[in-house]
């Protein structure tokens, strides 16, 4: 029984998601999400989804959360995508960027010259050409070396206060090894032993390019890995959309039905939500240096969709110095690996021209952004770099 | 006055008048059809919606299954775009006397009703929103049939064949000349203009109705009209068409049609089949019902519930029968000049929807004795317009239509996908500034806002159209939320009751409906 399906009986056709949807303003291919959520959901029947122009949706979930009926828009639209998915066969390429464990774990031994070939303009071209990834897209650079190894060799202090188990995810084990590095160090100096498992990936690209028997496999088999860690101790992590998969959408989208998944779901935070939380105990350490830099922050969809506020701001603001600048631009328009696919570029890129002006206007040093593939789209969109809360904590803390 | 002259007057166009006259015509009789207001405005048009396969009167009713059997495959050929397989499921729920299911599988066997009996798991995994308590299930060819477009697409045959379809002509009195009948007198109500009609046979095919049109000839036929109600929720809480596998009674089938899911539905005996007012009490038993069958249904979103009127006759024990649903479902063909001494008039009624054409076969059979002429029927053979690639209509279709450039078109229905140009068309071809008849062509304000957001622009559209002047317009509009009102206020609650108010915002709030009113 599909929860996610009745709530298309509450909507009541006021249209407040089609204002907010960034997608269907920037592209008249996708119809919007009343249209392709409760609406046409109630012409899906039997024979899957007809109207391929549901892929143009991009999974943002921005409508789910101005929805004042509480419509599950986006995950409607999810579930009706890998119904589209399994009919017409999910494309070669989608299948390769849904599947980071499997890219990173191959270009890592041979990062420098895969990053050179992804950065050369044959291989993109040719890349597009057989893929359809758009060879203007932002692809992320291999880091040549693992989070995981870092972790193995790791001693971390013996006195601890308390254990965290820390859920990297993949983008930061093959891609910013140094992002993991400062969670690890920052949780550290606030006196938690960080127990880090080894780990796979959590289906969210294999979700949200339509692929759901696999997706439900990647993410049963991460919650038994995250459920047998760290004995019942707070699961932390820094990759907004990954954590959001565990805490909820792998089980009302997927509706994977799974003991240790329901456990995990209720102790996994956002690395964010869980310092502020430490903070507002008077447990976090405050110890922070001035950072005369000016920082704009994005809260990227994903995140918001936790439905924790903006916690980072918090943080941030905790920094001596720091000029923060709070960004209300919707979406950034890479969408995970929407913005990659050839197709859907330029719609993203118009997407993401609202924030990268905001961006621009504030005259930055770095920005701040909570998920990596945003970071990414944001330093393509401005060409100023992006980096996750937690480094301009650490850089703070003077570790 | 003007006249008209004809070998058959049809008098009723619901799915038994439409058949008749298709028949006719096809048999190359001259043929006239009238229907006091718009085709499937009657019973049809308020049916459960649901294609027998017989399985539901092996036990109760087997020669009513028998005449099933055949037809349901008849019309699966030649009304293939009015028909969707949904194929039907009888299910023993936790309430259901569990010996029933044998006997309806031996009925079945006995009537020739096909019929699979699936593993629960397979049920339930064809349809997961299913009670999970369910201890048997059967598979069998039910289906959902479309009256209007059923209707539509007799009618348009009719004519293709010469037939005469005057909607809102109703039949005021018929003609006699000694002991024959030799026609009708029409008031057209919509011009108030009167017609005659000369014919040599008139065929009262006016369903629950069929009483008072025999009474003009001074024949007493004595229907007793059954109401029953169906409540429509707003998405396909099934794909299947759902029985009980119990003895037939109320609220024990639920059948998706097109984009919603009917439950039904009661019976109860109404003396006029003009008034057939929706109970509080009925309505909770429908949601009881559902509940048993799917469990969750009391949360589920309710659209609108409705009435209709089954004209069930009984010859033997006139006014005696207490409960309708113990008079058979097959259909009665009473000719007048035997019965009543009264030449030239056959009434048919009874039945059902799913052995109309049946009907209309055993009427036109009748009519050209009475014609002394020897034509066979031909309906079995030939495909109604519009269903000549035997293709089923499928529930995506409209989604699927608006594929690959969904933009480029205005939609005025949202919740039904009309398009502005379907709109404009439907108007030019039915001519009429009534939306209601719009309504029943495109599904037109059918969806879960009830109008709320289409009708004004329906009625914006039609002003435009054919120099409809405004207080038209206007007054269709009203009496398209009035028609809608009557339907949603029984069910008001939970979702539905929030719809309501935010259509009450836009028409009195936004656009002040009350003073077209005036
Ligand atoms: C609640 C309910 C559920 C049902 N469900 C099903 C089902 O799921 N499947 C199925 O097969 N059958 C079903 N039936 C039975 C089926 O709907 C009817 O048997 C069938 O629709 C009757 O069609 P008809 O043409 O005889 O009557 P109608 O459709 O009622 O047509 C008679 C027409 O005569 C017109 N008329 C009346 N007086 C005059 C006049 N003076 N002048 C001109 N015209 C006049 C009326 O306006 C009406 O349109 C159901 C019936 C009911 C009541
Ligand atoms: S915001 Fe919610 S209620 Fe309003 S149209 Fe969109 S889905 Fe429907
Ligand atoms: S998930 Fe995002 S792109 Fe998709 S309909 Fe909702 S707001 Fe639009």
């Amino acid at each position: 029984m599909s929860s996610v399906r009745e709530t298309l009986d509450h909507c009541v056709k006021c249209t407040i998601c089609e204002t907010f949807c960034p997608y269907s303003k920037a592209t008249p291919l996708f119809p919007g999400p009343k249209y392709v959520g409760p609406q046409a959901e109630r012409f899906r029947g039997t024979e899957g989804s007809p109207d391929y122009s549901l892929d143009y949706c991009s999974g943002c979930g921005i409508c789910t959360q101005v929805c004042p009926q509480g419509v599950k828009i986006a995950e409607i639209n999810s579930q009706a995508r890998a119904e589209l998915w399994e009919e017409r066969g999910i494309p070669l390429r989608n299948r390769i960027v849904a599947r980071p464990s499997v890219t990173g774990a191959l270009g890592t031994p041979v990062a420098p010259l895969a990053n050179l070939t992804l950065r050369a303009r044959p291989a993109r071209w040719a890349l597009e050409r057989t893929l359809g990834i758009d060879r203007r897209a932002p692809l992320p650079r291999f880091a040549g070396r693992t989070f995981q190894a870092w972790a193995r060799r790791r001693r971390g202090p013996q006195a601890a206060s308390g254990t965290v188990a820390y859920f990297h995810g993949c983008s930061t084990n093959y891609y910013e090894p140094e992002t993991g590095e400062r969670v690890v160090e920052l949780l550290e100096h606030n006196g938690f032993r960080v127990v880090v498992p080894r780990q796979g990936c959590c289906g969210l690209p294999l979700q949200s390019n339509g692929d759901f028997p696999a997706a439900r496999r990647y993410a049963s088999r991460l919650a038994a890995t995250l459920d047998a860690a760290g004995e019942g101790a707070p699961i932390v992590s820094n990759s907004t959309s990954c954590s959001l998969m565990l805490k909820r959408e792998a089980l009302e989208i997927l509706e994977v039905d799974d003991e240790a998944l329901r456990r995990v779901s209720e102790r996994t935070y956002d690395v964010c939500e869980f310092l502020l939380g430490l903070h507002e105990r008077g447990e976090l350490r405050t110890d922070f240096q001035p950072l005369p830099l000016t920082v704009p922050y994005h809260a990227p969809c994903q995140q918001r969709g936790h439905g924790i506020g903006k916690p980072a701001l918090d943080l941030l603001a905790l920094i001596p110095e720091l000029r923060l600048v709070e960004l209300d631009a919707a979406c950034c328009g890479i969408a995970g690996t929407y913005g990659l696919k050839r197709e859907k570029y330029e719609i993203s890129m118009r997407v993401g021209e609202e924030l990268f002006a905001q961006v621009r206007d504030a005259e930055p040093d770095l920005t701040a952004c909570d998920s990596e593939t945003c970071r990414w789209q944001i330093t393509h969109g401005t060409g100023v770099p992006s980096v996750h809360p937690v480094e301009l904590l650490h850089r703070a803390y003077g570790l | 006055m003007a006249a008209l002259q004809t070998d058959v007057l049809v008098i009723g166009g619901g799915s038994t008048g439409a058949g008749v006259a298709r028949d006719a015509a096809m048999r190359g009789l001259g043929t006239v059809l009238v229907e006091r207001r718009d085709l499937a405005d009657g019973t049809t048009g308020r049916f459960h919606g649901l294609l027998h396969s017989g399985g539901r009167y092996v036990v109760k009713d087997p020669p009513a299954a028998r005449e099933c059997v055949p037809e349901n495959a008849i019309l699966r050929r030649i009304a293939a775009d009015c028909i969707e397989d949904t194929g039907g499921l009888f299910v023993t729920t936790p309430p259901d006397d569990p010996a029933y299911a044998e006997q309806f599988l031996a009925g079945c066997r006995a009537t020739g009703v096909p019929v699979e009996e699936l593993p629960v798991g397979e049920a339930l995994q064809r349809e997961p929103r299913l009670n999970p308590r369910i201890s048997r299930a059967f598979l069998v060819p039910d289906a959902a049939i479309d009256p209007w477009k059923t209707v539509w697409a007799c009618a348009r045959s009719a004519q293709a064949y010469g037939a005469r379809i005057l909607t809102y002509h109703r039949v005021v009195d018929l003609v006699r000349s000694g002991d024959r009948v030799v026609g009708a007198r029409l008031a057209n109500d919509l011009t108030g203009e009167e017609v005659g009609v000369e014919a040599a046979v008139v065929v009262n095919a006016s369903g629950a109705w069929a009483g008072q049109i025999a009474r003009m000839a001074g024949c007493d036929v004595e229907i007793q009209p059954g109401k029953g109600i169906m409540i429509a929720m707003n998405h396909r809480l099934v794909q299947t068409v759902i029985n009980r596998c119990k003895m037939p009674a109320d609220g024990d089938i639920l059948v998706p049609i097109r984009t919603v899911s009917v439950i039904g539905t009661t019976d109860v005996r109404v003396p006029d089949p003009d008034e057939a007012p929706v109970t509080q009490g009925e309505v909770e038993q429908m949601l009881d019902e559902g509940e048993v069958l799917v469990p969750g249904f009391r949360r589920a979103r309710a659209l609108r519930v409705w009435a209709g009127v089954r004209p069930l006759f009984q010859e033997t024990k006139p006014g005696l029968v207490s409960d309708t649903r113990d008079v058979s479902r097959s259909h009665t063909l009473l000719d007048h000049a035997r019965r009543d001494g009264v030449e030239g008039l056959l009434t048919i009624t009874g039945g059902k929807t799913t052995t109309f054409r049946l009907m209309a076969e055993v009427t036109v059979d009748a009519v050209c004795e009475h014609l002394g002429v020897k034509r066979p029927c031909r309906t079995h053979e030939e495909s109604l317009p519009g269903s000549q690639d035997g293709g089923h209509y499928w529930l995506g279709a409209r989604l699927a239509s608006r594929e690959p450039v969904p933009r480029s078109e205005q939609i005025v229905c949202e919740c039904e996908l009309i398009t502005r140009r379907k709109l404009e068309e439907a108007i030019d071809r039915r001519r009429t500034v009534n939306l209601d008849d719009i309504r029943r062509t495109l599904r037109l304000g059918m969806g879960p806002c009830q109008g709320g957001f289409c009708i004004y622009r329906a009625t914006g559209i039609l002003h435009a159209r054919h120099g409809v002047d405004a207080e038209t317009a206007n007054g269709s509009l009203l009496s398209f939320l009035q028609e809608r009102w009557k339907g949603v206020h029984p069910i008001l609650y939970g979702d539905q009751l929030r719809q309501a108010h935010l259509d009450d915002w836009i028409f009195q709030g936004v656009l002040n409906v009350r003073e077209l009113a005036r």
